[in-house]
């Protein structure tokens, strides 16, 4: 496939109504280091329109004079394959060629506000209304102008590769538009093809940005380079002493989250004489320092005096699940509430319960997050890898005081994020430190600021209870779910703007007493038929760490809850996993993935768990299945594991996993996202807890939150794709990674009759597991 | 079961750029910083007057940075280079992996002094999209990235491996990376990959 320079810098040739102002220095991004370009700064005013209208085409789409089709998307490519489908549903749809296909995305004022690129939800939202209705329309609109312009009916034209032709006569859309904006607007319900049509989609077509990521031409946002720009890293709340776990003097220079510490004093004297130092900035708790060379601002972080007076301390980690238990609850929620559940309880013939709980964990993104942000004469630029363009401008502009329309957001992607890594919080630290400075800015966060500073996954505590009749069919459910949350998607109270001293708001409060929606789309309630089922959720207050999502956020959580207990419950029903599973649902796309699942690992029917073993290795296999948020993908997972009984460590042996998201656009996309999540999901299961103790975060780095290598990935992982053409697209994001941990504690009950309730399943877990009675 | 044993730096010869080493010149690099900074170290010892060129893909560069600066930074920020990325600033992940005189080594933590008189090969210098490097055609092949952060350390580190061991079996391909930090879990297209540039 041919490769392609950046699009942008020919962006602003077509987008129309950037207002008055045309930013000489919009296009730093492509700026080589070795050409300092002499860009000069425009003078004040505000960025084009505060929106951009979803209902016109022509913020959708463009059609060039020279033939390229742009694309203008709010959803953005955060390294999962979406803007390479994404141009394939716009070719399909239009009838373009691929390759004359461009993207813009993520850019405030000139891309539809699509909301957060986030949650499984960018191929559904493009099909479902987004970019494949834009084209649908858009083509529908050319076809007319065509009609007019070849004295034929539209009825009797067709199109191929952008040009129209019938009745022996042809005319191209760059013809028919003449570089001219696309009229018109965009129906909903404009005429798509039928799925025996589709030539694009469903092709495993190529990523156009791997070969320039191959080749080292691809620019990061860690790449972004302005004329005039200086470096700053943020100093936060560092412990008082070296870590004990580092015995190097490297040691000395990490910094752990201090909870809740605030600035007590700072010494610019300690910093002043270093070459290349410029600037030390305070706001409140939000410190950071600017120097001219990025190494140089790293020297001045180390260096800068600084002490930090305590904040209050962290729950005890050892009690974590009883502080989130017992702590004030912010908002409660009756999701679901059907039939007589206390009833049903009462009267089964069995009555089991149980509790899951889940860690914190990271995003432990490998590339530390970093922006560029420039504030100038009333306006800031903020180049930034954030999920919500939109969003991020918004909590920008309230932190400098600001208009939303002062600020334009340019959406350049960063290393893979998987939800609210440090990206809006670099963001808004570049933001700040520029404001002070009245220079562009570059901020880097350093490995600890990342992942000691991050807005983690959150922490859960789940209460199942269900009963089972004589015939070991599950009568009634029960469940209780606690979530702690602090802080979230870019706004201020993101660590940079919460040190800043923006207040924090209160948790959102309890909805009012109405019928329960049934779902939340969190995977509270459980995607199997029961006639008594009750599902309640509290967000506890919890002035802690900071979270916010992370793939498949409480999802995840709730799935392992879910599965691993379907699965007690299959063992105390003396019935085989899948056949438990399957004799409670009447879903057949839920029964199907299940089905090929097992088919696929070589499954044989028996209850769990396995036979007696002898020696000191045991084996098993476990299920586990979810229909992912209650209206999205199905998936199942098998895994078949050993674990050393003497050591406690696992060994994941083989994966096996099937998937239906509807149709599938790029097969070989949706595959690279299935072994993202598999892997992702063996490391979070495996592995990965954020450690903390009462003054704040142990995990700083890659020892002290270690994440999975190759070496303990196993060799046989099967991956079965179910493609449904004529089906909607639902999410592939993260709707694997949701049922890795279900299927591995099942797999490990199966292997040692022992249930393990809490994630990761480490050695000492497993260990202590294998040791208790019973 | 040690949870970082795979964390360890894969086995590359012993001597300049290695992870051990490196480290200990950052960390005094770093313990001088604190002190009063390392540029004043530089100007004690005559470095600065003496200057430091580095080869860099078979260029020239008269470095700019204090000697001690990582490597890193002088091939991203002074020489303009993509195709070398900041990970974690400690060996610990891989991303910054260049080569030095043909060795995988950690750019993070190896100071450009170290450099001097040296050949340094990063991700730009393997090959072009017209005349790509074996491994780079197989990465590309394979759809070997998400967000290819992670790729370049890969890449540059499977390079040398499959240099002194051409016929390596998946096992040796997975040893051989597994100081190499991936989080997108694009793992198996990786190994598949520098499988088939191994069979190449």
């Amino acid at each position: 496939m041919a490769t392609h320079e950046p699009f942008a810098p020919t962006r602003r040739d077509f987008v129309k109504g950037v207002g008055g102002l045309i930013v000489a220095i919009s296009l730093p991004v492509y700026l080589d280091v070795r050409q300092a370009a002499a860009a000069t700064v425009t003078p004040p005013g505000s960025f084009g329109p505060a929106t951009v209208p979803a209902d016109q085409l022509a913020s959708w789409l463009a059609v060039g004079k020279d033939g390229v089709v742009r694309v203008l998307t709010g959803k953005v490519e955060l390294g999962t394959g979406t803007i390479t489908a994404s141009r394939q549903i716009v070719a399909e749809e239009l009838d373009v060629a691929f390759d004359r296909i461009e993207v813009v995305q993520g850019v405030t004022g000139e891309t539809v506000d699509q909301g957060y690129t986030a949650g499984s939800q960018t191929i559904r939202t493009q099909w479902a209304s987004g970019l494949r209705i834009a084209s649908a329309s858009a083509r529908q609109t050319l076809l007319s102008m065509a009609a007019t312009r070849l004295g034929v009916p539209a009825a009797q034209l067709t199109v191929k590769d952008g040009v129209v032709r019938g009745g022996g006569k042809s005319v191209s859309y760059t013809s028919l538009l003449g570089g001219a904006a696309l009229p018109g607007t965009v129906s909903q319900q404009a005429k798509t093809k039928p799925s025996s049509a589709y030539q694009v989609v469903g092709q495993p077509l190529k990523r156009e940005d791997i070969p320039d990521k191959i080749f080292g031409r691809f620019t990061f946002v860690q790449d972004v380079r302005v004329p005039g720009m200086v470096h700053a890293r943020v100093v936060r709340p560092a412990r008082p002493a070296p870590l004990e776990a580092k015995a190097s003097p490297i040691a000395q220079i990490i910094h752990g989250t201090l909870a809740g510490a605030s600035l007590d004093g700072v010494d610019e004297s300690s910093v002043q004489h270093l070459p290349g130092f410029l600037k030390l900035v305070v706001r409140k708790d939000f410190v950071a320092v600017v120097a001219e060379r990025e190494e140089q601002a790293i020297a001045a972080a180390q260096a800068l005096k600084i002490t930090w007076k305590d904040g209050a301390p962290l729950p005890d980690q050892a009690n974590l699940y009883d502080a989130i238990r017992s702590a004030r609850i912010g908002n409660t929620r009756v999701i679901q509430n059907q039939g007589d559940v206390d009833g049903a309880l009462a009267g089964a013939a069995k009555v089991l319960q149980a509790t899951y709980t889940h860690p914190y964990q990271a995003h432990a993104s490998i590339g530390p997050s970093a922006a560029v942000a420039y504030v100038h004469d009333g306006v800031a630029e903020v180049w930034s890898p954030t999920q919500g363009v939109y969003q991020l401008r918004g909590a920008v502009a309230t932190a400098l005081g600001l208009q939303p329309q002062q600020v334009r957001v340019n959406y350049v992607e960063g290393s893979g994020c998987y939800g609210i890594n440090g990206a809006d919080d670099a963001s808004l630290a570049a933001a700040l430190v520029s404001q002070q400075v009245g220079k562009p800015v570059r901020v880097q966060f350093m490995r600890a600021d990342e992942i000691s500073w991050e807005n983690y996954g959150t922490p859960m505590v789940m209460d199942l209870r269900a009963g089972l009749d004589a015939s070991g069919r599950i009568v009634g459910w029960d469940y209780h779910g606690w979530t702690a949350n602090r802080g979230g998607r870019p706004n201020w109270n993101i660590p940079s703007g919460v040190l800043a001293g923006f207040p924090e708001p209160p948790p959102p409060p309890s909805p009012p007493p109405s019928p329960p929606l049934g779902d939340d789309g969190l995977n509270s309630t459980p995607w199997y038929a029961f006639a008594n089922e009750r599902v309640t959720s509290y967000g506890v207050y919890s002035p802690w760490l900071f979270t916010g999502p992370l793939r498949s956020p409480s999802r995840l959580q709730n799935t392992f809850a879910t599965e691993s207990f379907m699965d007690e419950l299959a063992a105390a029903a003396g019935a085989d996993p899948i056949a438990f599973r399957l004799a409670h649902t009447s879903d057949a796309r839920l029964a199907a993935v299940i089905n090929r699942a097992a088919s696929a690992a070589g499954w044989q029917a028996r209850p769990s768990p396995a036979p007696a073993q002898t020696g000191a290795v045991r084996t098993g296999r476990g299920i586990a299945a979810v229909r992912y948020e209650g209206n999205s993908a199905w998936v199942a997972a098998i895994i078949a594991l050993r674990v050393d009984t003497a050591s406690g460590a696992i060994t994941v042996t083989q994966v096996a996993v099937a998937h239906d998201c509807g149709v599938i656009v790029n097969p070989d996309g949706l595959r690279n996202q299935v072994e993202g999540n598999i892997v992702q999901g063996l490391s979070r299961s495996l592995k990965e807890e954020v450690k903390f103790d009462r003054s704040g975060v142990l995990g700083v780095d890659w020892e002290t939150y270690p994440i999975i290598g190759f070496s303990e990935l196993p060799d046989d992982v099967r991956i079965e794709l179910i493609d449904h053409p004529e089906l909607p697209a639902l999410g592939a994001g993260e709707s694997t990674i949701s049922v890795i941990g279900g299927a591995i504690g099942n797999a490990l009950f199966d292997a040692t009759g022992k249930r393990l309730r809490t994630l990761p399943f480490t050695p000492d877990r497993v260990r202590a597991a294998l040791a208790a009675a019973g | 079961m040690d949870e970082t044993a795979d964390r360890q730096a894969p086995p590359v010869p012993a001597g300049d750029g290695t992870r051990r080493a490196a480290i200990g010149a950052v960390a005094a690099a770093t313990a001088v910083g604190v002190a009063g900074g390392a540029f004043a170290l530089a100007e004690r010892a005559g470095l600065l007057d003496r200057g430091l060129r580095i080869t860099v893909n078979g260029q020239d560069h008269d470095v700019q940075a204090d000697p001690a600066t990582p490597l890193l930074y002088v091939l991203r920020n002074e020489i303009g280079l993509q195709g070398v990325r900041f990970g974690c600033g400690m060996a610990e992940c891989g991303a910054c992996t260049v080569q030095l005189d043909g060795k995988a080594i950690r750019s993070c933590v190896t100071p450009v002094s170290q450099a001097a008189r040296k050949s340094v090969t990063t991700l730009e210098g393997l090959g072009t999209a017209a005349s790509p490097h074996p491994l780079q055609r197989a990465f590309v092949d394979q759809q070997a990235a998400q967000c290819g952060y992670c790729i370049p350390g890969m890449i540059m580190e499977a390079e040398a491996f499959l240099r002194t061991t051409p016929k390596a079996t998946n096992a040796q391909i997975k040893t051989a990376l597994s100081g190499h930090l991936c989080r997108c879990g694009t793992h198996y297209r990786i190994l598949r990959a520098v499988a088939a540039a191994a069979k190449a």
